[in-house]
């Protein structure tokens, strides 16, 4: 059917999302007792977990069987990619809050206090800064493992391009050695990150407490490294679709959107290796 | 394509039944009402806690509750209104007259929809419960900070403020999700013939409304963040003694607060033209203007926080940018009053209870605006802030402007929901008492505000006394108007006089071409707009 379709799926009612609001509902809750030393908070987190992971199955799922069954058309296509679109801006929007914290307190705050000299003098206001009360640290170089990193997440987005244009010609041993190319890539990536933060945390004394530095360090590339492991699983997914034969190529979102992701996953990390390692 | 396939395509199973009908619904005029509902209720609880701070406050001395009681109603207050009633409002109005006004079948991504709604009853528990667990002995209730979170006091705040916090990114993922589906179905799911010009104005001000939504939660999701690891995690975000500063969060609070100003207002100046033209019998004054005007408000608004922030100490130049950026909103704000002002001019006006609203939201809403100019002013803002005068400010533009224009709204499109009239007289009475009790409780705030009391104190000095009687007085009496409210909603629901496709005699648009109240599915094939 063309783009003159008259109808617009409607999806039948699903139990999904509301499963999935109180999934949250839980995880909230027992992620507030828990970090109020209120043990009981651990078990609420984990049967949420449990509860998010099935819905997310299900729901995902669901929605797959549906394109399988050709319920979608182009029409629905470009509501999930203007959708997919918006959600990644409002992500872009999440990382700036984090930049901008960086900007404000490395251009802004920690001068001022060095200006300050009545509560602890003899501090200077240079960068990187554990605070005038901090410990302290080694920050951490670029060139090393960051560097490394930076060409691993490069090489994983020209691999899954190439996935993408294994896809359009139909070349399926392309899409799917080039997604589980990505996917390796990635955890690579996650396998050194997780290191150097082990080495930061034992050797440099550069932890979340390690003032300003460890504090904007560790939520950027925190927040990133969460990113890249939701992309990873996305790919997997995808992956998993791929070697069941679901892609066409003039019917494939599932594939561009993570594919989206990803690019949008390996642009904030250019930031972070030139704004948090390097400069 | 199989047969069945194509008869599913068209035409959705008997939804459930009961309670599962409304948990699973995909349909956007259920969520829409269950928005609805959902607002007027926690308008409700919302109303009644700031009763017993009106109550506290009748009199100078403490009368009835320890301080910390009283700093947890105010911001809770603050909280439910905004995220909880005044948003959700708007929402439901998008969700069920965005598609009709555009001639689409449905939302675009209807279970994501549904999944926005039922987000709002866990993010209304967990800000709510630590009042209860506080009964039981567990923390000291709910967050004590007002609904500004300012740290240093909010990262020492009990665990009331972890929950608030997990609140409000519930209530942040539910805003963004729902924004991108209007923004969605606006993008992609107009009628044929459906331009972006010819989009009503109701669905003008939603779409920039998402746009602010989309770019300014995540910002607030982040700064929340970083207060809650400050509190917990060992970082120093807003902590000088490592290098941190407890002005960074009040600017990013504020990068997501002042939008949020106009987020809450935007779908109610889209929906007062609709009224107005409707009341006047004309057609809308300079549709083009308002487009641009919304434009460039959306646009501005996320360039002028510092104006919340301006005694807690920035550069003079900053100072001096805050203030012309944030006065120079009112030009385009102008053109829209000018244009609601046009838009009625000379028409052949009657006064139903929807324009006796929106009429009053112009006049009250066009207070808080001016008295908004005056805070802006660099200078003078050094007395004000803080003050009463505020308080009294942000009521006439968040009470009149946001929920009388949204009661406009309710008594507009009510009987299209119900396909019943509403009890005009009623409502008239509602209109009536709403607007005079308003202004007996916030008219006093502001010469008590100018004569130096400082807002959220529990007790106050005794030459303010006269002034916080009056706006108590006021306060129980605009309760109580609210009970009428109710009174009216609950019988047009259950009965009525039937209303006509085209309820209001001048109403304009393709959502009165459908039956009152319209199928559960409108628009299975598609209107085709015309000139
Ligand atoms: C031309 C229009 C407006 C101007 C120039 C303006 C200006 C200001 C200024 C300068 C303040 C800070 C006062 C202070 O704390 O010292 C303020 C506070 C406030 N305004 Fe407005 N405003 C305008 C419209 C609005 C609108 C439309 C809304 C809401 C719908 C709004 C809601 C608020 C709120 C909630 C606060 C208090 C926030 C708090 O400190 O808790 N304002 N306004
Ligand atoms: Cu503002």
């Amino acid at each position: 059917m063309s783009e003159t379709e008259q109808g617009y799926y409607v999806p039948d009612s699903s139990p999904y999302p509301a499963l999935l609001a109180g999934g949250m509902f839980v995880l909230a809750l027992g992620f507030a007792l828990q970090i109020n030393d209120e043990p009981v908070g651990r078990w609420f987190m984990i049967a949420a977990a449990a509860l998010i992971g099935y819905v997310l199955f299900g729901w995902f799922g669901s929605v797959i069987a549906e394109n399988q069954a050709g319920r979608f058309l182009r029409w629905e296509d470009r509501s999930f990619r203007w959708g997919m679109a918006w959600f990644i801006a409002s992500e872009v929007m999440f990382f700036a809050a984090f930049f901008g914290t960086l900007f404000y307190l490395r251009n802004i705050s920690v001068p001022e206090l060095g200006e300050t000299q009545l509560i602890w003098p003899g501090y200077r206001g240079t960068w990187p800064t554990s605070g005038p009360a901090g410990q302290p640290f080694t920050p951490m170089a670029a060139w090393g493992i960051p560097a490394l990193n930076t060409l691993i997440l490069l090489s994983s987005a020209v691999s899954v391009t190439w996935a993408h244009w294994g896809l359009l010609k139909q070349r399926r041993a392309q899409l799917i050695g080039g997604l589980a190319l990505t996917i390796a890539l990635g955890c690579l990536f996650l396998g050194f990150q997780a290191y150097e933060y082990h080495h930061a945390y034992t050797e440099m004394g550069l932890n979340l407490g390690a003032g300003v530095y460890g504090a904007t360090f560790f939520m950027l590339t925190g927040f990133h490294g969460l990113h890249v492991t939701i992309g990873a699983i996305g790919l997997a997914a995808v992956l998993g679709r791929a070697i069941k034969g679901h892609f066409t190529p003039d019917n494939h979102f599932g594939f561009e959107g993570v594919a989206w992701y990803w690019h949008f996953v390996d642009v904030v990390w250019l930031m972070l290796f030139v704004f948090v390692y390097w400069m | 394509m199989t047969t069945a396939d194509l008869a599913l395509h068209g035409s959705p199973h008997a939804p459930p039944r009961g309670l599962m009908r409304w948990l699973t619904t995909t349909n956007h005029k259920d969520i829409g009402t269950m928005y609805l509902v959902f607002s007027l209720v926690m308008f409700f609880v919302g109303g009644a806690m700031i009763l017993l701070v009106r109550a506290e406050l009748f009199q100078p001395g403490m009368q009835m509750m320890q301080p910390e009681l009283f700093n947890q109603l105010i911001g809770v207050h603050a909280l439910v209104m905004i995220f909880m009633a005044l948003m959700p409002a708007a929402t439901g109005f998008a969700n069920w007259m965005i598609p009709l006004m555009i001639g689409a079948p449905d939302m675009a991504l209807p279970r994501l929809n549904n999944w926005s709604f039922w987000l709002l009853p866990p993010a209304a528990a967990l800000l709510l419960m630590p009042f209860a667990l506080a009964l039981f002995g567990v923390g000291s209730g709910a967050i004590a900070t007002g609904w500004t979170f300012y740290a240093p006091l909010s990262v020492q705040d009990g665990m009331g403020l972890d929950f608030a916090i997990l609140a409000i990114h519930l209530l942040g993922i539910s805003s963004v999700m729902g924004s991108i589906n209007i923004v969605v179905t606006v993008f992609n799911l107009r009628a044929p013939g459906m331009t972006f010009m010819k989009l009503p104005l109701f669905v003008w001000g939603w779409l920039i409304t998402a746009f602010m939504l989309i770019a300014v939660i995540p910002v607030l999701a982040g700064a929340v963040t970083m207060l809650l690891t400050d509190r917990h995690f060992g970082t120093h975000f807003f902590n000088a003694a490592g290098g941190g500063d407890p002005i960074l969060f009040q600017h990013l609070f504020w990068f997501f607060g002042h939008p949020e100003v106009y987020i809450v207002l935007f779908p109610v100046w889209g929906l007062t033209p609709h009224i107005l033209s409707a009341f006047a019998r004309k057609p809308v004054y300079g549709y083009r203007a308002q487009v641009y005007a919304f434009w460039v408000i959306g646009i501005l608004s996320v360039i002028v926080w510092g104006h919340h922030i301006m005694t807690s100490g920035m550069s003079t130049g900053a100072l001096l940018y805050f203030m012309y950026s944030t006065m120079s909103i009112s030009l385009p704000l102008s053109v829209l009053f000018f244009c609601w002002i046009a838009t009625i001019w000379r028409g052949a006006m009657t006064f139903e209870a929807p324009m006796l609203f929106a009429l009053g939201m112009i006049v009250l809403f066009g207070i808080g605006g001016l008295t908004g100019l005056v805070l802006a002013d660099a200078a003078a803002d050094a007395q004000y802030h803080h003050s009463y005068f505020v308080v009294a400010h942000f009521h006439y533009t968040l009470f009149a402007g946001g929920i009388m224009g949204i009661m406009a709204g309710v008594y507009f499109w009510l009987p299209k929901m119900t396909g019943h009239m509403i009890d005009e007289i009623l409502a008239k009475w509602h209109f009536w008492l709403t607007a005079i009790a308003f202004n007996l409780t916030f008219l006093p705030q502001f010469f008590v505000g100018l004569a130096g009391m400082p807002r959220r104190v529990p007790d106050y000095a005794l030459q303010f006394a006269e002034f916080n009687m009056l706006s108590s007085i006021g306060a129980f009496v605009l309760g109580a108007a609210q009970l009428l409210f109710l009174i009216v909603v609950v019988k047009c629901i259950r009965g009525g006089p039937p209303a006509p496709a085209k309820v209001w005699e001048g109403a304009e648009g393709l959502e009165w071409t459908v039956p009152s109240p319209p199928p559960h599915h409108t628009f299975q094939t598609r209107p085709v707009i015309g000139e």
